[in-house]
């Protein structure tokens, strides 16, 4: 509870100037997404550029946006469970393209 | 009732009176759902991520990012006004909260209002959910499907910024909720800076 109250007394002491500059890094990232999509170079890099910074951003947008950079157990607790889900995903989907071209009545 | 009875009702007590992470059980069950809908997204992006990869003729239709960049500006400045609200609502200044909450409100229809134009421009040319005159008719049913239901979550969190904001002004819901609300909005924000780069700048045509 006491930890509650410290993240609410944090929120009002706080001022709008780091939210800001939080906002406009948000906005540089997208910008340069939007810069990588007229890269001449192949999907497949393109694809690993544009998802490094939507990671990036996203962490900015989870930590400070979010306020989860004020409360580590929960960080914690979000970012294991969800990158574990997300992982079991790419391996769940492999599987299932392993299995439909491996099947006997797949061709 | 025994001495033992007494300690352990004490404890289960204590226990219930902490809450989770220090968060107070209505945020935690925010963040609870964020985490189940952050599945879902994730499931539908990679699918889609494999099912691009796996396509040789997989269509590049998009010829201006300027729609879609004022889309991403709109939802992006929606987060920092929603920010702005929450932020309000916690020095106690009402009518400011409930002022930044309707404007955050604004920007989320907005932002639906050019995405329902983007769509209309698609199914003009000929694109429906199995059908596209561009090759693949997968790329119809994905691409309608990972932007309907991200514009199905920033409708439903414009009805909760509204509904929130309104109870809020007339003093039943306090500041946590807007907080609460807040979470959610953020979220919504956070799934479109994965879907700009993989449905759209992905499939430009160069």
């Amino acid at each position: 509870m006491t930890t509650a109250m410290t993240t609410d007394e944090a929120h009002k002491n706080t001022g709008m100037g780091k939210d800001l500059v939080v906002y406009l890094c948000m906005l540089a990232l997208a910008a340069i997404q939007f810069v990588i999509a007229y890269q001449d170079i192949s999907a497949s890099q393109m694809f690993g550029r544009m998802l490094s910074v939507a990671v990036v951003e996203a962490g900015l947008a989870l930590l400070f946006f979010m306020h989860l950079s004020e409360n580590r157990g929960l960080m914690w607790f979000v970012l294991i469970f969800t990158v574990s889900v997300v992982l079991g995903m790419q391996y769940g989907w492999t599987d299932s393209f392993r299995i439909l071209g491996g099947v006997p009545w797949a061709k | 009732m025994s001495q033992a009875d007494l300690t352990m009702q004490g404890h289960s007590t204590a226990a219930m009176a902490e809450p989770t992470f220090s968060v107070p059980a209505k945020k935690m069950a925010m963040w609870l759902f964020i985490i189940a809908d952050t599945a879902t997204f994730a499931g539908c992006l990679v699918a889609y991520g494999f099912i691009r990869n796996s396509t040789p003729d997989w269509p590049r239709p998009f010829h201006s990012i300027t729609n879609v960049a004022l889309m991403t500006l709109i939802l992006l400045t929606s987060s920092l006004t929603m920010l702005i609200g929450v932020r309000s609502a916690q020095k106690g200044d009402k009518a400011g909260a409930f002022r930044w909450t309707m404007i955050t409100a604004v920007a989320g229809i907005l932002f639906a209002i050019l995405h329902i134009r983007e769509w209309m421009g698609m199914i003009g040319e000929g694109a429906t959910l199995f059908h596209n005159p561009w090759g693949t008719p997968l790329f119809g049913s994905l691409f309608f499907s990972i932007t309907g239901l991200h514009l199905l979550h920033v409708t439903g969190g414009v009805i909760a910024l509204v509904a929130v904001g309104l109870r809020y002004k007339a003093g039943r819901y306090r500041a946590d909720d807007l907080e609460i609300t807040g979470l959610y909005w953020h979220f919504v924000d956070l799934v479109w800076m994965f879907v700009v780069p993989l449905v759209y700048l992905l499939n430009l045509a160069h």
